[in-house]
């Protein structure tokens, strides 16, 4: 397994990606993964990063405090974000579209006022009930957790999105994952079917977070650092780059724009400080000349189609006349 | 089987149903017929769940629906289709009716995971039931198309195809005939007959004269959210009251449509 990353590694070299960046590639994966499953799903959900932090603040609290090793870590994120999914989903998922955008950047931001105050809060409330003031110091709030143990190993990142894609592909060919599509294509008509709209969704919602937890503890055993200003909006934003980049036909498309759009910036080192006006060109250029996505057999097909018949047409004209 | 008492809904100030009340017995093919804007697919989407009537009450088999959720009615036995087709546009025809068999697969995700002998077998005889009902419906052309892709007839079938998938007691037909030729017209009637011969219930609403003395056996006329007449087909063609509220007052003899 080791040679086998070395050599991959070595491989994409040239393109400025050494084993770290290459972690955060892996990372980014996961997020397009989650951020794939709602979408799949016709729901337009940017709750991940907000997830994300859930999964990183849980996991960094087993590993650090408790002492627990990373599979336990990873576990309580992700049982963590479940949890927290489940209310938040019942009322949100009513919403639609842009709607639905909205609700669930608020949640985002709801995460990251909480972990900010986290700490005066709770050591507001052991004041009153103590009746003299009490420190209170245990998430840091915009200081961050530091010294995280550098737990994350390249070969863990790459099992669990086998196995996650394992899992994903089997889902496709299941009633439920029709019904995930049933929904995306028309909810209403889907409902008609007999399929429980609000269970689904709701389900998706979940597995969706788990999912965008799981990155988070990952990465947390990154960074080795974790402040609640990198799950904000912004992150938010770029999760959604991934699926728009690698395109949601396949569960192999966001999975290429997350590994795309992380590696883009070390490979555009050259260019230095116009690094973010390339990584917005390619995005442009994608929007406009491969709306699928990069990856999208059928889009694929369709391009090369127009193309072939725009030479055949010009060759045509040049023969007439 | 389908029981509609003093059903009204409003809209705002609008009243949409006015105190509708109708019966569909059983086995037999009920045609609902209005001029456009009298309230008949907001009179459908009443029975299929999509919308909740403000007053009266709806009964399905004896038990009360017009509360109930769409999934839930449809798992009781009502199926419908749409008067703008309503496909799974960029699924083939055979997923379309993949999902239309929704309510008989009994498969969990954990079975579809683990890949079990279970899961398999109800697969393939989904599989097998969605090939039968696209061939009874002259669709095996279009298997692995892309619904949207399919010329019209095609799509108004597979959404019948779709909506029978589902083993229907009730099937609720929101202008079924819409944008068809004659032929195609005709064809479409045959094929509700057949499956009035096969046990089934249905309510069409249609403004195809043609199609609804083919094979309707009564007729309720719907207009401004009222019933205004009930008969069958040739009660109704010679009814003042109908032939007024389409085409106002002037005496005609060449029918209501």
């Amino acid at each position: 397994m080791d040679s086998i990353i070395e050599f991959v590694i070595s491989l994409l070299k040239p393109l400025g990606v050494t084993e770290p960046v290459f972690q955060f590639m892996l990372v980014s994966a996961i997020l397009g993964l989650s951020i794939y499953l709602t979408l799949y799903t016709g729901m337009f959900s940017l709750a991940n990063a907000g997830f994300m932090a859930i999964g990183a603040y849980f996991g960094v609290a087993a590993t650090q405090f408790w002492g627990w090793p990373l599979w336990a870590g990873l576990i309580v994120g992700m049982l963590a974000a479940a949890l927290i999914a489940i209310p938040i989903g019942l009322p949100v998922l009513r919403l639609k579209d842009i709607y639905l955008a909205i609700a669930t950047i608020g949640f985002g931001e709801v995460v990251n006022v909480v972990i900010l105050n986290f700490d005066d809060v709770v050591a507001a409330i052991m004041t009153a009930l103590q009746g003299e003031r009490v420190r209170f110091r245990l998430i840091e709030g915009a200081r961050g957790i530091k010294n995280i143990p550098r737990l994350t190993e390249t070969q863990y990142l790459i099992f669990f999105l086998i196995a996650v894609g394992f899992l994903i592909t089997r889902l496709h060919r299941s009633r439920f994952g029709r019904s995930m599509a049933a929904i995306r294509e028309d909810e209403r008509a889907a409902a008609n079917m007999g399929i429980n709209v609000t269970y689904v969704k709701n389900i998706v919602f979940i597995l969706s977070a788990m999912l965008a937890a799981a990155a988070g503890v990952f990465s947390a055993h990154l960074t080795r650092i974790i402040t609640p200003d990198a799950y904000g909006f912004d992150r938010a934003v770029d999760i959604l780059s991934f699926a728009v980049l690698g395109g949601t036909s396949t569960w192999l498309g966001p999975i290429v724009g997350g590994m795309t759009l992380t590696a883009l910036p070390e490979t555009l080192r050259a260019v230095n400080q116009y690094r973010g006006v390339f990584t917005g060109a390619v995005l442009l250029a994608v929007i406009l000349f491969l709306p699928g996505g990069l990856v999208d057999p059928a889009g694929a097909r369709n391009t090369l189609r127009r193309i072939r018949s725009h030479f055949r047409r010009a060759t045509d004209s040049t023969r007439t006349p | 089987m389908l029981e509609l008492s003093h059903v009204t809904r409003q809209f705002g100030g609008l009243t949409a149903l006015n105190d509708v009340s109708l019966s569909v017995p059983t086995g037999r093919v009920v045609g609902l017929i209005g001029p456009n804007g009298a309230g008949k697919t907001t009179l459908i989407n009443q029975i299929s769940g999509l919308d909740h009537p403000t007053s009266g009450g709806i009964s399905f088999a004896g038990q009360p629906i017009h509360r109930a959720s769409p999934h839930l009615i449809a798992r009781m036995g009502i199926a419908r289709t749409y008067q703008n087709i309503r496909l799974f546009g960029q699924m083939s025809a055979l997923q379309n009716l993949l999902i239309g068999q929704h309510i008989q697969g009994r498969g969990s995700l954990l079975g579809a995971i683990l890949f079990s002998a279970a899961y398999r077998a109800e697969e393939k005889r989904l599989d097998l039931r969605a090939r039968e009902l696209l061939d009874r419906f002259d669709l095996s052309h279009a298997t692995d198309s892309p619904a949207a892709s399919l010329p019209y007839g095609d799509q108004r079938r597979l959404e019948l195809a779709r909506a029978i998938a589902t083993q229907p007691r009730l099937l609720l037909l929101d202008e079924p005939t819409a944008g068809m030729n004659p032929n195609e017209t005709h064809a479409l009637g045959e094929h509700v007959l057949a499956l009035r011969d096969e046990g089934l219930t249905v309510l069409v609403i249609e403004h195809d004269m043609t199609f609804i003395h083919q094979v309707c056996d009564e007729i309720y006329v719907l207009n401004f959210g009222q019933i205004i007449a009930h008969g069958t087909p040739d009660d109704i063609k010679n009814n003042p009251q109908v032939i007024e509220a389409y085409l106002g007052q002037e005496d005609s003899n060449d029918g209501a449509a």
